[in-house]
């Protein structure tokens, strides 16, 4: 690039007519260039569309909700203006009760109570029967709303309702690293008893290592098989390795199901051939035992592929060479030949691993209690709890955990030396 | 050649498909799954179908109430009914998620009592009407025990005197109230208990004791599966599906009705559902009394009207009286505890997290 | 052929790869102390495959290699200390040149300072003592194919097995690295066993060349006799360029034979087929040998022929002529200045000395 302009003399180098040279050439490839982005075009608004803009919309759920601020303008002016010392007087308790009646004939009293529940369990049923009330309520509100609640009179509430009269927030981050706001709103870690969210991410992540380990143990045989074997013997075995491609996920978990379960045919075999009593199975299903099983067989292509592509390309003579000057088989496979398979271990390593801290339907059928991922715990804040903005808080931080984990294996690595396949 | 014979039939079918949409309805409907989709089917669906001319689409789901705020909140609803349960109606209803169902509509009993004073109290919110009531017990396979059989709450909870591995729903809803009730808490002090955190860690405490011997079932269908499977010895469960497996299917499964959880199903339109007014027909129709005595005779959920327990006869099979089979009847009812819906909805969130890390130590 | 003192003994080696063929037949060559022997052939001839046993890469089915004296079946590659240089050279990818240069020494066990200072011995041996730090792919096929001759040669292994090593290279480059690597073998005195297809890099750089068809070695000589005394048709044919004609054999006088062409033409040769009067054979005659044109009576064998063609090729001129029957008939004639009158379709006599036309066995094509 800086050929052209950088000559000692800042000369610009200029075409027949006398333009810059970088003009004219910019000039001519334009067309060309306009030409492939707009080959590029639809798979580009495509990827925007179904891929970027969720993403992003899921990244602002995480920090803003509005349920709170926008259905409780009156209190929500009067906290965004005052200082939560203590619980407030009329004025806000009269803001409160105007907001409590409009949201009730709105019907958005619902999504407010579940806003504060987040943050103060009982808030739902505290919200909801004091808006139906609200109508008939007169002043001093204060003691009238006290007396249908006394959680009226928490300071904690008022402190929850503060943060939450601002539509943006980190108290969903909060939750998802196991802590939370106390009373005076300073941000502190919940019981110990109560933590999920760390504890989970950490087996997430040790797990997905543990898989990944797994899976190159046992496809670098494999792929080093299929790099070798004469082309129709690899061949079938290549439709081996594809073939639980071509089978449903589901449809595979249950046959792990099946095999493994107490009762499977696995334990039957066991006990049949007296390696074990009836009373003892080994419980291999619907624990952490099951969630690797399956997920190591379902992520195994994944690491072979990669490799087998890689050793595809190293020539049966670099070992040959190495053996010639006298290195052992051993040291011939360790110095020579693994060294070369490196890229292909990466990327193995890298997808095997980023798929499986995603992995969400095997863990959740066949991970019992033991065997659950982060992404279960999303699963059931988007379906069961629908606290999304607590799901997307989670899913932005196990998005950041994988942008680490790539930078992390670019540094060790370097990306432009993986080949996928 | 059978390849273009089946796309020839699908494509002819879809075009009868699409001709007969043009002049008759078609409601989507979102249920459970298994047993109690074929009683609702049975009992509903081809009654309304042959009386209206109009098709049912029948949808499966492990939780109906799951979808329905994704859809709401995208503006694209595709199911005109779904069958949730009492908390998720409340806090759905609440959240303007649901079309409200004016009650004064649905259709009197065949004397003459208004549909408000013929459903069971609580039957009827602002925006579902329940259809059955159905209740969490526990079962266990009679074959695997020669002596002394489980016989209460307490029972499931005492690995020592019954030994073997148990069924539990992956959730703190029922649990948490049969763990105290099996802990000598009274049915009617159990929400109170449960108000308190001593209460809530009581209860966890009860299901620890247990811990090591639960395999966590989600779907209803799994229970019965479980238990057939011989992965557990005993289970908690919906009571239909056992019901199901023990007198339609013949499986040696006895079911235990100390302690059980009673609850309601509910059917709601979810806002802005496609064929709303048809939706609102097909709900009048369903839940009229004779629709809903004859689910009764499918699968073992008692039916959330008064005027239907009159009706109910017996079993599919011809021979098995229904009526004791049922959550409500009046030997079953003893020590039942009904769901305490407003607490489910205030504490759920926060159960859920406590159960979710209850679950996580091991 | 045997020698008192072999390097490297074949005995009666036979190689199969799927027990239906053989793929090297009763393979006996004794092979010296410091020689540079050449494997010669076309390819699934055997030659590779019989490289590969003594490397130790492949089993011999049957017989037994020996390596100074000592049978090596059994003794695995990295044990036999014999140095290689293969067809695409595999240098290692991940290691620098010197790197790759240090490995033989390290898997020896050679100390640190030791290795640095072979390592930048060889790497001046091969004229490249500045490029030691740099990775293979930063070579150009030459250098690449130097440091891998000097990989082979850095733990100074007394035999040294070359795989078609210049194969890659562009003639000039080619012609370049035959000469290094004879230069290379007189230097150290190194045995090399050297794999080619290419007749002109056999005879350019070989003490003795085995030249390989269908498993067998066809004729094991010194290059000179393998040009000017090929034993059999298939030689002939292989090293360099011959005219054939066919013919049967009337009379035998001593090492000379009296044979009869097909299209009738009487002439003599030196007999090399076995056989009696009347047996078949093909003559060879090279093209540099022919005279056209020969004052009568210089030379004993003199037939007619026509010019067909003519390609002129600077120092020479190639007549393509009909002769006896065939049109591919090649005559060279030298460029000198009594050779101008030349002409297309001009009928005239070629000639030979009867010393230079073998009577081999008759090929049936």
């Amino acid at each position: 690039m800086q050929s052209a302009t950088a000559t000692p003399n800042d000369e610009v180098l200029t075409s027949a007519d006398g333009t810059p040279l970088q003009v004219a050439l910019a000039r001519a490839t334009r067309k060309a260039k306009w030409r492939a982005f707009w080959l590029v075009a639809p798979l580009l608004l495509f990827i925007i569309i179904t891929f970027a803009i969720p993403i992003a919309q899921m990244l602002y759920r995480s920090v803003h909700n509005t349920a709170f601020s926008e259905n409780m303008p009156a209190v929500g002016e009067y906290l965004r203006n005052n200082d939560i010392t203590d619980v407030p007087g009329e004025a806000a308790f009269a803001a409160l009760v105007s907001d409590l009646i409009t949201a009730r004939e709105n019907k958005t009293i619902g999504s407010v109570a579940t806003r504060m529940n987040y943050e103060f369990p009982g808030a739902r049923s505290q919200f909801t029967g004091s808006a139906r009330k609200a109508k008939r309520l007169e002043p001093p509100f204060k003691e009238a709303l006290i007396a249908i609640d006394k959680d009226w009179n928490s300071k904690h509430l008022w402190n929850v309702m503060k943060r939450a009269s601002n539509p943006i927030g980190g108290s969903f981050y909060l939750a998802a690293v196991d802590m939370r706001y106390d009373e005076n709103g300073n941000a502190v870690r919940v019981d110990a008893k109560k933590r999920i969210y760390v504890p989970l991410f950490v087996r997430t992540l040790w797990l997905s290592a543990l898989i990944s380990t797994l899976c190159f143990i046992l496809a670098f045989p494999v792929a080093h098989l299929l790099a070798t074997l004469p082309l129709r013997y690899s061949n079938l075995l290549m439709i081996f390795v594809l073939l639980p491609f071509w089978t449903s996920l589901l449809v595979r978990t249950t046959a792990w199901i099946a095999l493994l379960q107490g009762q499977g045919v696995l334990n039957d075999v066991l006990v049949g051939v007296n390696i074990l009593d009836d009373e003892n199975r080994v419980q291999l299903m619907y624990n952490q035992a099951g969630t690797i099983i399956a997920m190591t067989h379902i992520l195994l292509p994944f690491m072979i592929l990669p490799l087998y592509s890689v050793m595809k390309s190293i020539p049966p003579t670099y070992v040959r060479a190495a053996r010639s000057l006298g290195a052992s088989s051993w040291t011939a496979f360790w110095k020579v030949y693994f060294p070369q398979t490196i890229p292909g271990i990466g990327a193995g390593v890298l997808l095997v691993f980023i798929l499986s801290i995603g992995f969400y339907i095997t863990p959740a059928l066949v991970g019992g209690s033991s065997g659950q991922l982060i992404s279960n715990e999303i699963a059931r804040h988007m379906l069961q709890s629908l606290n999304w903005s607590l799901a997307a808080a989670l899913g932005g931080i196990l998005l950041f955990i994988i942008i680490v984990l790539y930078w992390l294996f670019d540094k060790l690595i370097g990306v432009d030396n993986m080949k996928l396949g | 050649m059978k390849v273009k014979l089946l796309l020839t039939s699908t494509a002819v079918s879809a075009a009868m498909f699409a001709s007969a949409a043009a002049n008759a309805g078609e409601l989507t409907i979102m249920s459970w799954g298994g047993a109690y989709t074929i009683s609702q089917t049975e009992a509903y669906y081809k009654p309304w179908m042959a009386a209206t001319g109009h098709k049912i689409n029948s949808v499966d789901s492990d939780n109906p109430a799951a979808p329905i705020k994704a859809q709401v909140e995208a503006g694209n609803v595709s199911i005109d009914i779904a069958d949730i349960e009492y908390s998720d109606a409340i806090r759905y209803c609440d959240e303007g998620l649901l079309e409200e169902i004016d009650s004064s509509t649905l259709p009197a009993a065949p004397d003459g009592t208004p549909a408000q004073d013929d459903f069971i109290e609580g039957a009827i919110t602002d925006c579902a009407v329940a259809n059955i009531v159905w209740s969490t017990v526990f079962a266990y396979d009679s074959s695997k025990f020669s002596g002394d059989k489980p016989s209460s709450l307490a029972d499931f909870f005492d690995t020592e005197k019954f030994p073997g591995k148990r069924g539990l729903r992956k959730g703190p809803k029922a649990n948490m109230e049969m763990a105290l009730i099996a802990d000598g808490v009274a049915p009617d002090d159990v929400y109170a208990t449960l108000e308190t955190d001593e209460g809530v860690q009581q209860a966890l405490d009860k299901m620890a004791s247990i811990k090591d011997d639960v395999i966590w079932w989600e779907a209803g269908a799994q229970p019965p599966q479980l238990l057939a499977d011989g992965e557990v010895v005993m289970t908690t469960a919906y009571n239909g599906r056992i019901f199901g497996a023990a007198v339609g299917e013949g499986k040696p499964f006895e079911i235990v009705w100390d302690g059980q959880i009673l609850d309601f199903d509910l059917y709601a339109i979810p806002k802005g559902a496609p064929n709303k007014e048809l939706a609102m027909e097909f709900i009048k129709f369903a839940t009229g009394t004779e629709p809903l005595a004859a689910q009764a005779s499918w699968i073992s959920y008692g039916p959330a009207r008064a005027s239907s327990a009159a009706l109910v006869g017996k079993y599919k099979d011809g021979k098995t009286d229904m009526a004791p089979h049922m959550p409500t009847a009046p030997e079953n009812m003893k020590t039942a505890l009904v769901n305490n819906f407003e607490f489910w909805a205030d504490r759920q969130d926060e159960l859920n997290e406590q159960f979710s890390a209850w679950l996580l130590a091991n | 052929m045997s020698l008192d003192n072999p390097m490297v003994r074949f005995d009666n080696v036979q190689k199969s790869y799927d027990g239906k063929t053989l793929v090297v037949k009763n393979l006996d060559v004794d092979i010296a102390q410091g020689e540079f022997l050449t494997m010669l052939g076309p390819s699934g001839s055997g030659k590779t495959t019989s490289l590969m046993m003594l490397a130790g890469f492949e089993p011999a089915t049957h017989g037994e290699i020996y390596l100074n004296g000592k049978p090596i079946n059994n003794v695995p590659p990295n044990k036999r200390g014999i140095g290689m240089v293969f067809q695409n050279y595999a240098l290692f990818p991940h290691m620098t040149v010197a790197e790759n240069l240090a490995f033989p020494l390290k898997v020896r066990n050679v100390s640190p300072s030791e290795i640095d200072k072979k390592v930048q011995r060889i790497l001046e041996l091969v004229e490249l003592p500045e490029f030691g730090q740099r990775r293979p792919a930063q070579l150009s096929g030459g250098q690449q194919q130097r440091v891998a001759v000097a990989r082979a040669l850095v733990f100074e292994p007394e035999l040294v097995l070359m795989d078609e090593p210049l194969g890659a290279l562009d003639k000039q480059l080619r012609e370049q690295m035959q000469y290094e690597i004879k230069h290379i073998h007189e230097n150290l005195g190194v045995t090399v066993v050297y794999v080619t297809h290419d007749q002109s890099e056999a005879l350019t750089m070989s003490d003795r060349i085995a030249v390989f068809e269908d498993g067998v070695i066809q004729q094991l000589s010194s290059p000179n006799d393998l040009y000017e005394k090929p034993d059999n048709s298939f030689v002939a044919q292989f090293i360099g360029e011959n005219n054939r004609l066919s013919g049967s054999i009337t009379g035998i006088d001593g090492k000379v034979c009296h044979v009869t062409l097909d299209s009738g033409d009487q002439v003599t040769a030196e007999k090399v087929v076995d056989g009696d009067v009347g047996t078949r054979t093909t003559l060879s005659i090279r093209p540099e040998r022919i005279e056209l044109d020969p004052e009568p009576g210089t030379v004993p064998v003199n037939i007619p022929g026509k010019i067909e063609e003519l390609i002129y090729l600077g120092d020479h001129i190639r007549v393509r002529m009909s002769v006896a029957g065939t049109s591919e008939f090649i005559v060279k004639v030298r460029n000198s200045s009594g050779r101008r009158d030349l002409e297309v379709g001009q009928s005239t006599t070629v000639g030979w000395d009867p010393e230079d036309c073998r009577a081999l066995d008759e090929i049936t094509t």
